[in-house]
This record gives structure tokens, sequence and C-alpha cells, in this order.
């Protein structure tokens, strides 16, 4: 059901940009001079999840393990408890849930220097269907002690936040998508891990987003603001560790949170900050997820539009949130 | 390089007194799990097989010890102690709160520990990940893995077994103490993996089949895997659980003795058997 003048999630008002894994497929492989002890392992799936490209550039320190992601976690312990900076990716779906216990005890127990890259994340990867959306992973990853967990809105932030998780010794979980994503941030904009981004400032009411609700977040915001709304964006692209300070100021100064996020509504974004909101300042919250149900086949605009990830329902959202402040 | 087979055998008598010890003190773990696999890790550790420094654990050109059958800690502890890496007092903290000797291996609080298992099946990827390691490095450290013969039920341990074939990592060594049995009886019976010395093989293994607890075969064995070039080696090595005090254990109606300690009042006459 892509139709012109959707408001799904993909049919932002913002520019066109890449596909997050485009941008972290090209940023690893630019990243492969300035890191010459990165080691790049797959499954099977480069050329999906764009580590190929690191690959061809660099085929001494690239592996293909098959299909094989408990061993492919492992194989990249091994590599980081022997001193390398190993990097891994398969889906999202398949390095987060089939790989779960050798994220636990291989990786995230010894805290080794593990990068894992989950791509076609969401329900917006469209008509693979529901086996291939992995919509539980930020909730799997946020569960394993010491893992940063990154989430980038477009491909400007996809490119900085795979270079800033390098700059961090210890594991960290990605999480890319597989469309073509409206472009938040110019060019060259850096973002710091741990550090929300307010991508448009605003009193009356904060929208929390990360991935690709922050187009949807920020059109929303449109929106409201000709209805006499003023609402504030921010992009939590760093779900853990999660930036307590920002959420503050949004929990203090506009007294009303929304929570969007391209995700089950279990144990993500949504989860993460309203624990945190509820022992700092609470405030009402309204959400825009996934729910708590599987995707299914169709196109990623159909399926965003089915399942409420558009502009218009996070406004809907945020009405209400607002309306609660007041009430 | 030639060990001294006597001096072995003495060594190989402390460490099962040291595993007897330290799991009865602790009143939990896995000492018969540990008593099989004695010859092997006492082989590796002092007769020349393994480069290691105690004083410097983490030092990069060292070779790697993955104990994947975790739970055999007792072994592996008592080695590392009488290598040096810690008093030898401290084996009787195993398993207290405070001591770096926990009941399955922690990588991050104990040098000389290569990984933390205690959930089967996963060492053998990590020894693939040294390995290949070694490999980009162009480093010629060597890693040796030891899995139970239970634990190949794990999927996982053949997902690496073949990526270890395909590439060729004659630097790792798969020892499988194929001591016949599991946590709730015979190998055999609960999933029978037989041949493992030719499942090994399909996967493009070199492979050696020896009894594990005569510490000539051990020695010999490691000496060829040493040799083999051009495969990754997988020694099975046919074992008894609870060797040493098989004895002890058939009077107790358990020569499994999965999964527990020896009660104090066996303790004299258990060491007795091993000295
Ligand atoms: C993934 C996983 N499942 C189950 C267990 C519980 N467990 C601990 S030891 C053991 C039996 C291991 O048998 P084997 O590999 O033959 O080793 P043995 O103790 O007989 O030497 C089991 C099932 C575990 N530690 N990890």
């Amino acid at each position: 059901m892509a139709m012109a003048g959707g408001s799904s999630a993909l049919q932002s008002k913002r520019p066109a940009g890449k596909a997050t894994r485009d941008a972290f497929g090209r940023a690893l492989e630019a990243l492969g001079a300035d890191y010459p002890n990165l080691v790049v392992v797959d499954a099977d799936v480069s050329n999906s999840t764009r580590t190929e490209w690191f690959g061809k550039k660099y085929p001494d320190r690239f592996f293909n393990v098959g299909i094989a992601e408990s061993n492919l976690v492992g194989v990249a312990a091994g590599l980081a408890s022997s001193g390398k900076t190993a990097l891994v990716s398969s889906f999202a779906a398949f390095i987060i849930c089939n790989a779960y216990d050798q994220l636990r005890m291989s990786v995230a127990y010894p805290g080794l220097d593990v990068k894992v890259v989950g791509s076609h994340a969401g329900i917006s990867i469209g008509e693979d269907g529901a086996s291939q959306m992995g919509i539980e992973d930020v909730a799997l990853a946020c569960a394993l002690p010491d893992f940063v967990v990154l989430v980038p809105a477009d491909d400007t932030s996809a490119i900085s936040l795979t270079q800033g998780m390098f700059k961090h010794i210890g594991p960290v979980y990605l999480r890319v998508g597989r469309p073509d994503v409206p472009r938040i941030y110019p060019e060259g904009t850096q973002l710091t891990i741990g550090k929300a981004n307010v991508v448009r400032p605003g009193k009356d009411v904060t929208i929390i987003a990360n991935g690709l609700m922050v187009g949807s977040a920020l059109d929303a915001a449109d929106t409201l603001a000709a209805e006499g709304i003023d609402a504030r964006v921010v992009d939590m692209h760093t779900v853990k560790p999660l930036d307590r300070a920002t959420l503050e100021a949004a929990a203090r100064e506009t007294g009303a949170l929304v929570i969007a996020e391209e995700h089950l509504a279990h144990g993500g974004l949504g989860s993460v900050v309203a624990m945190a909101v509820a022992e700092i300042h609470p405030v009402p919250i309204r959400y825009v997820n996934v729910g708590d149900q599987f995707g299914e086949s169709g196109t990623p605009e159909g399926l965003l539009e089915k399942y409420g990830l558009t502009a218009d329902r996070v406004a809907q959202a945020t009405r209400a949130a607002f309306r609660a402040k007041k009430a | 390089m030639s060990a001294n087979l006597d001096q072995l055998k003495v060594t190989a008598k402390i460490i099962r007194a040291d595993i007897l010890r330290s799991t009865t003190a602790a009143g939990s773990g896995h000492p018969s799990s540990s008593l099989s696999a004695t010859e092997v890790v006492t082989a590796l550790y002092f007769g020349g097989f393994m480069k290691h420094d105690a004083k410097n654990p983490r030092w990069p050109d060292r070779d790697r010890f993955i104990l994947s059958k975790g739970h055999a800690a007792p072994v592996l502890y008592a080695a590392l102690a009488e290598s040096g890496y810690f008093p030898k007092a401290d084996l009787l903290t195993l398993r207290k709160l405070g001591s770096p000797l926990e009941g399955h291996p922690n990588y991050k609080r104990l040098g000389g520990v290569e990984a933390s298992t205690g959930s089967l099946g996963q060492g053998l990827s990590i020894g693939v990940g040294q390995a290949l390691a070694a490999r980009v490095d162009k480093k010629d450290f060597r890693v040796f893995v030891m899995t139970g013969d239970g634990e190949l039920g794990e999927g996982q341990i053949w997902e690496a077994a073949a990526t270890a074939g395909k590439y060729k990592l004659d630097n790792l060594v798969c020892i499988v103490d194929r001591n016949h049995f599991q946590q709730t009886g015979a190998a055999e019976d609960v999933l029978n993996m037989d041949p493992i010395d030719g499942k090994f093989a399909a996967f493009g293994w070199h492979t050696i089949t020896i009894n594990g607890n005569d510490m000539g075969e051990v020695v010999q064995a490691f000496q060829r895997a040493q040799e083999f070039k051009g495969q990754p080696t997988c020694i099975v090595s046919l074992t008894h659980k609870g060797q040493g005090i098989l004895p002890l254990l058939e009077k107790l109606g358990d020569t499994n003795f999965h999964g527990k300690p020896l009660p104090e009042k066996y303790l004299e006459e258990a060491l007795a058997l091993v000295k």
C-alpha cells in the first residue's frame, strides 16, 4: 500500500538518504585502513549486511564461517581474546536470537571487544516477512551486561556511530536497517555514543525516538506546531548507556513524553526510557511501537502504516501525552 | 621437549589429590569429570607442549588451553596452581564467595583461564577464533581445546569443527574427553555420537584415538599432533570418569558420580587411592 502522501516512516518530508546498512558497510570498509587490527567475520550474508565491501578490500582479515551464527560469535570471541578487534554481522534476528547464549557467555561475560552488527532490523525489511525481522533485538542486546546498544536514525548517523563504536573498547551492538531512509543529519555530522541529540527544540512535550522513527517524530512535530503544540524531538541513538541527563531535562521541562521505535513493546527504548523516567521524574508517557506481535510480508511502507509506525500515529500519541499532562 | 614420563605421572597424582581436596572442601563441584581429564591436562601443562608464563598470563605469544567442558574446572585450577599462577592454598577457596576460582572458569577474574566456559558447546568456536588470530598475526602459538563426549551433542561443536577444517587450522588441537558418561547416564545412551573420530575426520580433521589415562599414550599423541601439518588434530581420549578412585565409586554404587564432591568421610580413602 505504498502511496504518495502516506505518512509511513519511510515517506518522511526529510531529504532522501541511504539505508543505514549501506552507510555502515561503507564506513566499515573505510575504517579498515585506520584499524589494521580489525577482523570481520560473516555467516554467509555479507552481501546483505554489507560487510562484503570490507571483505573484498581486506580478504586476509575477513572470514566466512558459513550459516552458523553460534559459531560466528564464538569465533569472534576467540579473535578478540587473542588481541584482535572482531566485528560480526548477520540479520539482527539471527545474530541476536540464534546466538544469544554465545553473546552472553562467550562475549559479554568475559567483556571482549566484539562489535556485533544486526542488519535487516525492524518490519521495514518488507516482503521477506516475520522470520527475517529482528524486532526484539534491542531488548535482548540491552540485557547483556556492559553491552553498548546503538540504533542510528539515518545514513549520516550510521557512519558516525560505526566510527564511534571502534573508539569504545568493549562489546557493542549496532542495529541497522535494509531500506533507504530519510536523512536527518547533514553529511559529516558527528554523534557521541551515550549522548542523545535534541534534533528539535520544544517546550510542551518531548518525542523520544530512534531509528527510522526519528524522521516520523520530526514530521509529527511539524504537524503539531501548526496546532500550537511545541514538541521537542530527541534522537536516542544510544539505548545503553542511556543519556539520563537529556531525559531528565525533557521530563522536567516538557512534562510529557512519547517514545517511538521500530521494535516490540517489551524491553526496547520504551521500556528503558520509562524505567529511567519513573525513577528520575515521572511524567505521562505514550508509546508508538510494534506492540506484542510478529510482523508479516508486505511492502515496507504498507507494513509501517499497518503497524502504526507513521508520523500521524506519532502525532496522535503526542497529543494524548500532552493532554494527559494537562489533566 | 622429551617429557619425563615418571615425573608427569607424579604430577598427575598431585593434580588428582588437589581435585579431590578442593571439591570436597567446596562441598560441590565435578571431581569425576575432572579426574578423567587429568593425564591430558597434566601432559599439556607439564609435558612441554604448551609455552605459557604464570607470571605473565596474558603474554600474547602463549599457547592456549580452553576447557570447553568448564565444569571440570578443578583439574584446570590444580594445573594452574601447580604451574604457579596462584598459591596452591587458594585451591581450597574453590567456589567460595570472593574467590576467582569460581564454579566454572571465569576469564575476567583468573589469569590462565582462556575462555569463560560452563555453557557447554562454546569452547571450540573460541579456539577456532584464537587459531585464526594466530594466522592473521603470523604468530606460531597453538590452541588446545578440551570438550566432553556428551558435550558433542551441541551443534555448535560441529559448526566449529567444519570451520576449523575449512581453514585447515593445524595450530588447533581438540581433545575429546571420551569418558563414556554425561549427566544423566551413558553418553552412548543419551545421544550416541559414535564414531567420534569418523565425524571429525569427515570435517577435515586429522584424528588420533588413545587411552587418555595412559600418560605415555597421551604424550605421544601430543607429539604427533605437534608434528602434523595441514589439518587440525582431534585426539579422542578414551578415559574413565572418576579415574583414580574407581574402586571407591564402585563401592558407592555410582561410577558416573556426576556433579558431586566426595563426602569428607571418604576423602582419606580417595587420597590413598590416587597416591
Ligand atoms: C549448554 C549446557 N547444557 C547443560 C549443561 C549442564 N551440564 C553440565 S555437565 C553436563 C554433562 C556433560 O557431559 P560430558 O560432556 O560428557 O562431560 P563429563 O562431565 O561426562 O566429563 C551437563 C548436561 C551445561 N553446563 N551447559
